[in-house]
């Protein structure tokens, strides 16, 4: 077996290059701060260039549907620049979760997403991990009904994919938020802000049958992506901690020259450079489709949700009383790193889940629980 | 024509030809060692003439596999790791013709062993603080002073060696790195006991030791220079091929995880989880620094990679003894012995648990490393220092 390429591809450094131009372009740390004051108009117009201008709406679509048939490889470059600006995108909930839950579907909605001129969500609960059982609405003759509590990507969608109960195992039904009730809710990470969702008799139509496999499958590359954009997320931590650390003085030199904050910065960057690692296995095995992919998906989601935490935290204690004001921009990275934490698995359910796959189960004997 | 495979294929038919004019089962073992060194296929990265053929170091892995295949004998690569590793590419750096033309050949063939008399006891992570004297008696050097640290000392022929020869200049300036025969009436090996009850480390002392000067690697003055060449290839031996998933400590617990299922517990659960996914970012972590290394990416990355490893080594072999319960308070044999290469993995857990305790201290401890983390590959400021521009002698000691 050929060893996958952990290393970046000419072509995916090029379209590093191209999204972190455009966000630096569009987006400053203002206007993200803003939306945790009720501000959300920087969505829109950046989502439109990056979704629509730049195609990446479609990056993981195959060329067949209408997309540019990348990889997950591709995406996830996409991924750590996102969190690198941490930038307020439904890439992720549309373009990688409810995109890869309907692709192949041969439904209207795929080539929508494919143009960029519609934007999905799949309605589970953002901390949903890939390896339980998905809550399901229930449909009776072409009409939806439920609710669906702390939903990404919902406010930014056009469309929601349901799941749903049907007699013969999980359906997705495709419906307009015109028919639905999508009620904000206020979220730890408001540049991924959460909804109540509540359909009642909405009517919606019906994308695929037999989607236990497609959720699931949406929902591990959802949570190998998310690492790659984790891993952008202590990236920026890091290198904005060490130019900072490099400028402010303090004792008469500059604070970075003390043993006691560079180690810390030290393990940090021996942390960063594992993670990156871990989640680029993660996207290399799902874009070769390797046998391995959910044991990557499930080390790098444990790895680097713990990572970009620790990497924000670290980033606002070293930055001493500024790292604790609204208007530097390390909370707004803490409060993205710690909701992601939660997002799509928490990182004990990904060991759970790795602990069954390499054969290291935890199984309480008679032994065991007596003590 | 795609010339890389057209390198290789000519350097097989050279293994082919070598191994036909060289029995490797009847030819005298040091005799075939001499003549694969004269064929150039000892280290094939190395100069004509050098024991090598100039070409790029990825193709030695290819003649050593083909020279196991055929049954031939090897140099010993595992008990002579100062000479190969670290002396013979310091020699190539900075080795005159004749220091070459006298050293490297029984250095590749193992008929002479090297170690390393750079630590002192004053001198650990602060090396440049070195107090060994090297004085010049005419066309000799006269050395006096205490090594430590040096494993294999009892078995080297030679040593490299760094001795202060001003202690008038700043103490990096007034260094000067030698190669000393370990057979020297006056050098005295006594082994140093550790925690484990072995003695892989010896004290060296030196008193009247004679150099001649034919025998100084570099200039005068130069010691630090040429002992950071040294220091450098210690850091870059990341090792060659792919490494798979559970080998090494995480591969032990792992196994005694399965082979135990009465002794689990969820706490301990928990932890195993967590070393084994960190165990495989450090894997992978390598495996991405060998794939940089490889399209020529090269950077001081390695230090991180050696604190990685020490810091799992060290919780997962704690680990493994709270997994065996009452069988991890035994030991396997705390009697004196002088191995000649570490045994992680054939010794107990007992010896797996204090033996992991020198990981982060051996080659630099894991201050050091992240100090080098910190300023060179983060470029943060430097150490505040008091000792830059003093003369050695006049430092506090």
């Amino acid at each position: 077996m050929t060893e996958l390429n952990l290393l970046y591809t000419d072509v995916e450094d090029d379209l590093r290059r191209t999204v972190r131009d455009l966000l630096e372009d569009r987006l400053g740390p203002s206007a993200v701060t803003a939306m945790y004051d009720g501000d959300r108009t920087i969505v829109e117009p950046l989502w439109r260039a990056l979704a629509q201008n730049l195609g990446l709406a479609g990056l993981l679509i195959p060329e067949a549907e209408g997309g540019f048939g990348a990889s997950a490889r591709e995406a996830a470059t996409v991924c750590e620049e996102l969190g690198r600006a941490a930038a307020p995108v439904p890439f992720l909930t549309s373009a990688v979760v409810a995109t890869i839950a309907v692709t192949g579907s041969g439904h209207q909605v795929v080539a929508e997403l494919a143009a960029g001129v519609t934007t999905a969500a799949l309605a589970v609960p953002f901390a949903t991990a890939p390896y339980g059982p998905v809550p399901r609405l229930a449909a009776t003759e072409g009409t939806v009904t439920g609710s669906v509590s702390s939903v990404a990507g919902a406010l930014e969608a056009d469309v929601l994919l349901i799941p749903v109960d049907e007699a013969d195992g999980l359906a997705i039904y495709a419906v307009p938020v015109s028919e639905a009730i999508v009620a904000a809710v206020p979220s730890l990470d408001m540049s991924r802000q959460l909804a109540d969702i509540v359909l009642d008799a909405a009517p919606g139509s019906r994308v695929r049958g037999d989607a236990a496999a497609s959720v699931r499958a949406a929902l591990l590359a959802g949570a190998a992506m998310l690492a790659s954009e984790q891993v952008g997320v202590a990236s920026w931590c890091l290198a904005g901690t060490v130019d900072y650390l490099r400028e402010r003085r303090q004792f008469g030199r500059p604070v970075g020259s003390f043993q006691a904050l560079k180690h810390r910065l030290a393990d940090l960057y021996v942390s960063v450079e594992s993670g990156t690692a871990t989640a680029r296995y993660a996207a290399a095995a799902l874009a070769a489709d390797d046998s391995d992919a959910e044991v990557a998906t499930a080390i790098a989601a444990s790895y680097c949700s713990n990572l970009a935490v620790t990497a924000a935290e670290e980033a606002l204690q070293l930055h001493g009383g500024i790292g604790m004001t609204w208007e530097h921009p390390v909370h707004l990275y803490l409060k993205r790193a710690k909701a992601a934490q939660l997002a799509l698995g928490h990182p004990g359910e990904h060991r759970g889940r790795l602990a069954d796959l390499v054969d290291l189960p935890y199984e309480a004997t008679d032994a065991g629980k007596s003590r | 024509m795609n010339t890389q495979t057209d390198v290789a294929d000519k350097l097989s038919e050279k293994v082919t030809t070598f191994l036909a004019e060289h029995d490797p089962v009847t030819t005298d073992r040091v005799e075939f060692l001499r003549a694969r060194f004269d064929a150039g296929l000892a280290w094939v990265h190395f100069p004509i003439g050098r024991g090598g053929l100039g070409l790029a170091p990825d193709l030695q892995q290819q003649v050593d596999a083909r020279f196991a295949e055929a049954g031939a004998p090897d140099n010993h690569p595992r008990i002579n790791v100062i000479g190969l590793g670290m002396a013979a590419p310091t020699l190539m750096a900075y080795g005159t013709e004749d220091q070459l033309d006298t050293f490297l050949r029984p250095l590749w063939t193992g008929e002479q062993v090297w170690c390393q008399l750079f630590s002192e006891p004053g001198a650990g992570s602060d090396l440049a603080a070195v107090a060994t004297r090297a004085v010049r008696d005419g066309e000799q050097w006269v050395v006096d002073g205490q090594k430590v640290w040096t494993s294999s000392a009892q078995n080297a022929q030679l040593a490299i060696l760094l001795a202060r020869t001003d202690p008038d200049v700043p103490k990096h300036a007034g260094l000067t790195y030698f190669i000393c025969d370990m057979t020297d009436p006056g050098i005295e090996v006594r082994p140093l006991r550790q925690i484990t009850g072995e003695s892989e480390f010896n004290e060296v002392f030196l008193t009247g030791v004679r150099i001649p000067d034919s025998q100084r690697l570099g200039a005068v003055g130069e010691g630090w220079k040429v002992a950071n060449a040294t220091l450098n290839n210690e850091r870059v031996a990341i090792g060659g091929g792919p490494v798979p998933r559970e080998s090494g400590m995480v591969g032990v617990v792992a196994k005694s995880w399965r082979a135990n299922p009465a002794r689990r517990r969820p706490d301990l659960h928990g932890r195993l989880m967590e070393l084994w996914v960190e165990s495989e970012a450090a894997r992978l972590t390598g495996q991405r620094l060998r794939q940089k290394l490889a399209v020529g990416q090269p950077g001081p990355e390695g230090a991180a990679m050696k604190l990685s490893f020490a810091r799992l080594a060290q919780r997962l072999s704690g680990l493994e003894l709270e997994l065996l319960g009452e069988e991890g308070l035994r030991y396997d044999d705390w009697t004196l012995r002088r191995p000649l290469e570490v045994d992680f993995l054939g010794r107990g857990p007992g010896y797996r648990y204090l033996r992991a305790k020198g990981n982060s201290i051996e080659g630099g401890t894991s201050e050091i490393l992240l100090n080098i983390v910190a300023e060179r590959v983060l470029g943060l400021p430097p150490e505040h220092r008091v000792d830059r521009d003093v003369p050695f002698r006049e430092l506090a000691k």
